[in-house]
């Protein structure tokens, strides 16, 4: 896919994992991200006031992230919370979790919001469901921005 | 009809008590191996549930993505629901029953579909898959028991009018019996904005004028269930006087929501006519011109 090698290098990786499949097997390579959705840590699971909603999802999810550091060069830390039945906005999460954490700051607020259509995904999941994996992505890099004293 | 009616006393109430099954006929249906004759849909909101584990013999066929024609935003045509159905292994003859996610939204949504198709037999599962799931009965990732595909649906034009209002059906149809079936603060048109969100869908919050607010829930029990036939009575008829020798029109945010109302008053409580405008409020509030009436009265008729 020659779109892909346009992706920031996180994303290209997946985008390439998705693009090699067809649609069926993309749907279980989704659902592979869904299940590997890392646990809220404690300090979250016990405190879901802290983590904010995002509506334009379907299906309830909450993110919260965290900066270690300041300015571009900060480290990027996200969180999720969505419940075992909404599998499609896990997987969302999921992708954006390996993709996004751990990088900094600067690396995830040039992360283009048209990186979400460019996964292969529109075709198996449809375009209005996809919406919510940008919707989570603007509020990470708005989130971001704010910690990290952009 | 091939497959016997579900017996259950509870659903006897029922204007069409047929067009219902509980769990347990289902699982006794399946017990044996699925009948021939009967075919089990999934259709959910959540697009990746099924994969997560599904009713043993199901198929899925999914509203976004199956029965949507994405160029002329509108259902697909008789050859391409022909052409879904063979997939499928439904005949013209074969009983459908459909369940799904969020207390049967999408699968009554699709069961409209069917009917814009004028198949015969389909039913929804009371409870949908949460029932299902709650009393621990099986579901599995194995392809096994699904049905074969099979050829020859024939290839029928939708019949709309009876069931679907345009846009302009409704233009025509304010201050008859309009239903709101969305969340009252949707109705009223107060809108959670935050500062630098994007906002989905629409640019007017309200509701279209005179239309009556009966928030879909509003017939679902705790479990997701259908309310009993005398409790939803009280609601529909009795509190809010609808009457159903009545034309009545039904609409939501994009007609899911609607479509599991447009089910209750025509199939539970036996309205002889009503229709689902699925355009709802994702056309409706972004209308040029269309009128619309904010806060928690119905509004006015405008004078045209």
């Amino acid at each position: 896919m020659t779109e892909s090698t346009a992706l920031p290098s996180a994303f290209a990786e997946i985008a390439d994992d998705f693009h090699a499949l067809s649609g069926r097997d993309r749907l279980q390579l989704l659902l592979d991200f869904s299940n590997d959705l890392p646990a809220l840590p404690e300090r979250y699971a016990e405190h879901p006031e802290l983590l904010e909603p995002v509506p334009e999802c379907q299906s309830p999810i909450f993110l919260i992230t965290e900066v270690e550091g300041t300015g571009r060069e900060a480290t990027a830390r996200l969180f999720f919370s969505a419940p075992a039945e909404a599998p499609t906005t896990r997987g969302f999460a999921s992708i954006l979790a390996e993709a996004l954490d751990g990088r900094t700051v600067g690396e995830v607020l040039d992360t283009p919001e048209s990186v979400t259509g460019a996964l292969g995904l529109a075709e198996v999941v449809s375009l209005l469901r996809l919406n919510g994996m940008a919707g989570m992505l603007v509020r990470i890099k708005r989130q971001l921005a704010q910690k990290s004293g952009l | 009809m091939t497959v016997p009616v579900d017996p259950t006393p509870a659903l006897q109430d029922y204007a069409r008590p047929e067009k219902l099954v509980s769990t347990q006929w289902l699982a006794d249906q399946l017990a044996a191996g699925r009948p021939e004759g009967l075919v089990v849909v999934e259709s959910d909101e959540d697009v990746l549930l099924y994969e997560t584990g599904h009713i043993p013999g199901a198929v899925k066929i999914d509203w976004h993505l199956d029965l949507n024609d994405p160029v002329t935003r509108d259902y697909v045509d008789g050859a391409g629901f022909a052409t879904l159905m063979d997939a499928s292994g439904i005949t013209r003859e074969t009983t459908v029953v459909i369940y799904g996610d969020k207390s049967n939204w999408w699968a009554a949504y699709a069961l409209w579909v069917f009917e814009l198709f004028g198949h015969q037999d389909v039913r929804l599962l009371d409870g949908g898959r949460a029932a299902w799931q709650a009393e621990g009965r099986e579901l599995t990732t194995s392809e096994q028991g699904k049905p074969a595909a099979t050829t020859g649906y024939p290839v029928v034009e939708r019949q709309d009018a009876p069931l679907r209002a345009y846009r302009e059906d409704v233009l025509d149809f304010l201050g008859g019996p309009l239903i709101d079936v969305r969340s009252p603060q949707e109705y009223t048109g107060e809108r959670t904005h935050m500062p630098d969100y994007p906002q989905e869908g629409t640019l007017r919050g309200g509701h279209i004028p005179t239309a009556r607010s009966v928030p879909w829930a509003r017939a679902a029990a705790e479990d997701g269930r259908f309310r009993p036939r005398a409790e939803l009575e009280e609601i529909y008829q009795g509190e809010l006087g609808f009457d159903t020798a009545t034309p009545t029109v039904v609409y939501c945010r994009i007609g899911e929501r609607s479509a599991h109302s447009w089910f209750v008053l025509t199939y539970l409580l036996g309205f002889e006519n009503v229709r689902n405008y699925d355009g709802s409020w994702t056309e409706w509030g972004n209308g040029v011109r269309l009128p619309i009436a904010q806060g928690s009265e119905p509004g006015e008729v405008p004078t045209r």
